[in-house]
């Protein structure tokens, strides 16, 4: 157990450098980091200083230990756009990220998971079709079409919700939240959805497409063979059975929920910091543009190595390293 | 099962064939689901609408030459304002909503299509490399493809056209922008198809009858490609009936967001994006019709995807 | 002499397809008695596990009864409501089925499976029922059995974790245990110590068994009589040694004749030709003449029925009177 442990660990870590040097690379070359700073009038030798001073010259291999240095304690230069150092710009942007991301993924699990096993226990029933249909069109529109038409709905025509921004924020500490304002849990609706409404549509086919394979094998027929109630057989055997491998899959959706969250951000002009690296992308800013992608890939590494260690602390067969007798 | 026993023995053998298939179990299964065959229906109108663009539409939004500005904002031709010559309205610049959404469609489809194409092969290609030789080639690849995995596919597409764009903003023509998304979507997806094929590859090499090629002397190459690759085929179909509406639908949200196709060379996305500037004034038909048809394209794929995936499942007959 | 356990009349199973209805059992009738082991043997495709699933009601759709009758101690069973049914089966009918890797749920001890089954049948519940599962384990010949009880299946090697599966089967005293391939998946060393368990609880508890294999050693060992199946009938049904000693209907000689034997001084063993037909074709009149060695005139038209012939029954013209004219069902 600890051994598997360690060697999850060892791979992320070893994620996180091949990311690292392609954020290094990125912000090294792609970008001039000196043009981006100087304007047209200063002259060439003043660049050459400028590129000492900044270590420009140094061999490649000290660049990217000082740029990973840097990296951990969370100084990532500054944006070309802004002009500010970039940990501010995206450390303002963080919790509305976070939150859209949380809400989001929460609706998803708390509707799609009940969603799917119903489907697999009903499979002929007609709330069972209508679910199915849902989940088809959920993951056929793509998620900014979902929040056009959304805003369309309910911000233009009915007036009921805001179509964009966060509403009123209270601060707690260094984090703004939008869940204690009646304005902020308005706000969060439409986006809410909009983000949730993919992954609540993969989560339910994925749930409903476990459980029948479940519901198919022997220890369920074996199950049934003992006589054991219908009760016992789905949600003591089949569910268990079917929400481990889902577990998993669930986890690594949360981390594609913040990626989608740009998209989100996009149409709601949510504040966040998917919205920033687009703007990043579109202007490119390359400062900004590394500093998210490790930012972000820190968040999957991680939520990954969780979903890993939590899969180990369910199955047995991984867990247990006993010899059978 | 008996099939074919309508036809009889004076039949070409071509039709006869064509006969059994129309009989099969699988033609069975697609005529059952009123669904499916909708589905088939709406996705051929599209993409033979795509297809036959630049012989039906009513005008080639692409040609400077036939818009005009006095024509912008003109409402759908049901409505009070409109005008029978634009059916589905015009766009803020003049453009015939319903020659945009024919042209765009053929963009979105082409880029979608050839993308997908792009990740397979990729991915097949690997895949094979990686089952059969094995070693530290294979665990090259695959430890690339766990660190691309870690990441979900618009990052990685987001990134290399990030990238891209700052490399050659200056050298962007029309053209390359569409090479430049078919390689970022393309690059977000092979890592499917690689793992499917290597785990496949795996198996397949260790069975008898490629031994036996490998004794005969015949070259690894024409193993892979002769043998080993015709037992990949059927999974790596059910993966492209998956990508193929997630393709589309990221190059549209690329669109949307404004990395994708320009305005002047607009796909489903980039209309949509320029309609939904136009949205709250009223003019609602710039963005809605594009998106309904996306939509339907998406949902129709998908359709066909599943069908085809349920068919193909020997465990479900 | 008491009333058989379980009594099978002119059962058949099929399944309706899109142009006809295909039957994989057809009309087969047999009794299994108190404490007596009925080994059914065939193929692969004869429609043994059929059977063997249609008597305890899981039959899979679009499979199902088309006819005939199954009585448990002389109740009907093959009409009654799924509720009705679920409560026969585990009490009244136990099953065993061929892998007991796959038979057992990974995420659980194999405990808390027990405990459920027990709990679910009979008034013993929470440390009682764990008690039961206890002495069941032992039972059944698993060492360190207090111990154990908490381990998961994984942690079981092939032999223990059938035992198990067993065990579970027995959980709530049945009359009768349908074992479907109980030892195919097992090493041959093993084999053996499940079979004699099976005996033994057959002897023990009085429990009738049905013992569903293709393996006609395993027959020799564990059965009182057996019931030879083809393409979905039984062609000859009789005492073990009168079946095994001398076979009467030629694919029952030809089963026996491909078993290797000691002291038989055979270059080759004997194979009979073709194969078991495909469900869609199965030939007319008796389904064995196209591969029967002393096939005659009326095989390929007329279907025999089981009939008696000495101690056994067989279903074959050579021991049957063929009928003047063709009355009998093509």
């Amino acid at each position: 157990m600890l051994a598997f442990i360690i060697r999850r660990m060892v791979q992320a870590l070893l994620v996180m450098i091949v990311v690292a040097l392609i954020a290094f690379t990125l912000f090294r070359f792609v970008g001039d980091p000196v043009n981006q700073m100087v304007g047209i009038e200063t002259s060439a030798q003043e660049r050459e200083l400028l590129r000492q001073q900044l270590g420009l010259n140094d061999p490649v291999i000290a660049q990217f230990v000082r740029f990973i240095w840097n990296a951990v304690h969370f100084d990532f230069g500054a944006s070309y756009q802004f002009k500010q150092p970039v940990i501010d710009l995206i450390a303002d942007r963080f919790p509305a990220t976070m939150e859209l991301s949380v809400v989001s993924a929460l609706l998803s699990l708390i509707f799609g998971i009940p969603m799917g096993v119903y489907a697999a226990l009903h499979r002929t029933s007609w709330l069972s079709r209508f679910f199915l249909t849902i989940s088809l069109v959920g993951i056929s529109l793509p998620t900014f079409l979902t929040g056009i038409l959304l805003i369309f709905l309910f911000a233009v025509s009915l007036n009921w919700l805001p179509s964009f921004g966060r509403g009123d924020v209270v601060a707690l500490g260094f984090w703004s939240t939008g869940l204690l304002t009646k304005s902020g849990l308005k706000a969060l609706v439409l986006p809410g959805i909009t983000l949730g409404l993919f992954q609540l549509a993969l989560i339910m086919r994925l749930v409903r497409s476990e459980m029948i394979e479940v519901l198919r094998t022997d220890y369920i027929k074996f199950a049934r063979a003992r006589g054991l109630p219908d009760r016992i057989v789905y949600f003591g055997h089949a569910l268990k059975n079917t929400l481990v491998p889902v577990m998993t899959i669930a986890g690594l959706q949360l981390g594609s929920i913040i990626a989608f969250a740009i998209i989100t951000e996009t149409v709601f002009q949510w504040p966040g910091m998917g919205l920033l690296f687009l703007k990043a992308v579109q202007n490119a800013d390359i400062p900004i543009m590394s500093a998210y992608l490790l930012l972000v890939a820190f968040i999957f590494v991680t939520i990954n190595l969780v979903v890993d260690l939590l899969y180990a602390a369910v199955d047995p067969r991984i867990r247990i390293d006993l010899r059978p007798v | 099962m008996s099939a074919g026993q309508g036809a009889s023995p004076s039949l070409t053998p071509r039709l006869r064939w064509l006969s059994r298939l129309l009989d099969s179990d699988i033609a069975y299964s697609f005529w059952q689901s009123k669904l499916t065959v909708l589905a088939a229906v709406v996705a051929l109108v599209i993409a033979l609408g795509a297809l036959l663009a630049p012989w039906i539409a009513p005008q080639n939004p692409f040609d400077l030459k036939t818009i005009s500005l006095l024509n912008s904002h003109v409402p759908p031709a049901w409505q009070k304002g409109g005008d029978l010559q634009f059916l589905l309205g015009t766009d803020d610049q003049g453009r015939d909503v319903l020659s945009t959404i024919l042209y765009g469609s053929r963009l979105s489809l082409a880029i979608g299509i050839m993308s997908v194409a792009f990740a397979a092969v990729l991915g097949i290609a690997l895949g094979l490399i990686a089952g059969y030789v094995g070693g530290s080639v294979d665990a090259l690849i695959m430890r690339a493809a766990d660190v691309q995995l870690t990441f979900p596919a618009i990052l990685i597409a987001l990134l290399i056209d990030g990238t891209a764009h700052a490399l050659f903003g200056q050298y962007r023509d029309e053209s390359a922008t569409i090479w430049v998304l078919v390689l970022s979507i393309g690059l977000s997806f092979w890592v499917q198809y690689a793992r499917t094929v290597r785990g496949l590859t795996f198996v397949e090499r260790n069975k008898d009858y490629v031994l036996a090629a490998r004794l005969i002397g015949i070259r690894p190459g024409l193993i892979l490609v002769r043998h080993i690759l015709p037992n990949v085929i059927g999974p790596v179909l059910v993966i492209v009936t998956i990508n193929l509406a997630l393709a589309i639908i990221l190059e549209a949200t690329l669109s949307f967001l404004g990395v994708g196709l320009s305005p002047t060379q607009p796909s489903l996305g980039t209309m949509i994006r320029i309609g939904n500037n136009f949205l709250f004034a009223g003019e609602w038909w710039i963005a809605i019709f594009p998106g309904v048809t996306l939509a339907a394209l998406a949902l129709s794929v998908n359709l066909l995807g599943d069908w085809l995936r349920d068919a193909l499942n020997p465990k479900l007959r | 002499m008491s009333a058989p356990v379980l009594s099978v009349r002119r059962l058949r199973v099929e399944f309706p397809r899109r142009h006809e209805t295909l039957v994989a059992v057809n009309d087969i009738s047999f009794d299994i008695a108190r404490g007596e082991v009925l080994g059914v043997v065939g193929e692969s495709g004869a429609g043994k596990s059929l059977t063997g699933n249609a008597v305890i009601g899981l039959l899979e759709p679009p499979g199902r009864i088309g006819g005939g009758e199954v009585l448990l101690t002389g109740e009907r069973i093959d009409r009654l409501s799924p509720e009705a049914m679920r409560h026969i089966r585990g009490k009244r009918i136990g099953m065993v089925f061929q892998d007991p890797l796959t038979s057992l749920n990974p995420l659980y001890r194999i405990g808390r499976q027990l405990v459920e089954t027990i709990e679910a049948h009979t008034e013993y519940k929470g440390a009682a029922a764990r008690r039961r599962a206890i002495g069941l384990l032992a039972e059944v010949g698993l060492p360190a059995a207090e111990a154990r009880i908490d381990n998961y299946p994984h942690q079981f090697s092939g032999g223990m974790r059938q035992r198990v599966v067993i065990a579970l089967a027995l959980a709530a005293d049945p009359e009768l245990v349908i074992a479907d391939e109980p030892t195919t998946a097992l090493d041959v060393s093993v084999q053996a110590q499940i079979i004699a368990l099976l005996k033994r609880i057959c002897r023990e508890r009085g429990t009738a068994i049905m013992l569903i294999t293709h393996d006609m050693g395993v027959i020799a060992e564990a059965a009182d009589r057996v019931a030879v199946m083809y393409a979905g009938r039984i062609v000859e049904i009789g005492a073990v040694r009168d079946v095994i000693g001398r076979p009467l209907h030629p694919y029952s000689a030809g089963l026996m004749g491909s078993i290797p034997k000691l002291d038989s001084d055979l270059d080759r063993l004997v194979q009979i030709s073709g194969s078991m037909p495909r469900l869609t074709s199965i030939p007319s009149g008796c389904a064995f003449h196209p591969r029967c060695p002393r096939i005659f005139e009326p095989c390929a038209k007329l279907r025999p029925d089981l009939a008696p012939s000495g101690q056994s029954h067989v279903a074959c013209w050579l021991y049957n009177k063929v009928p003047t004219n063709a009355e009998a069902a093509p």
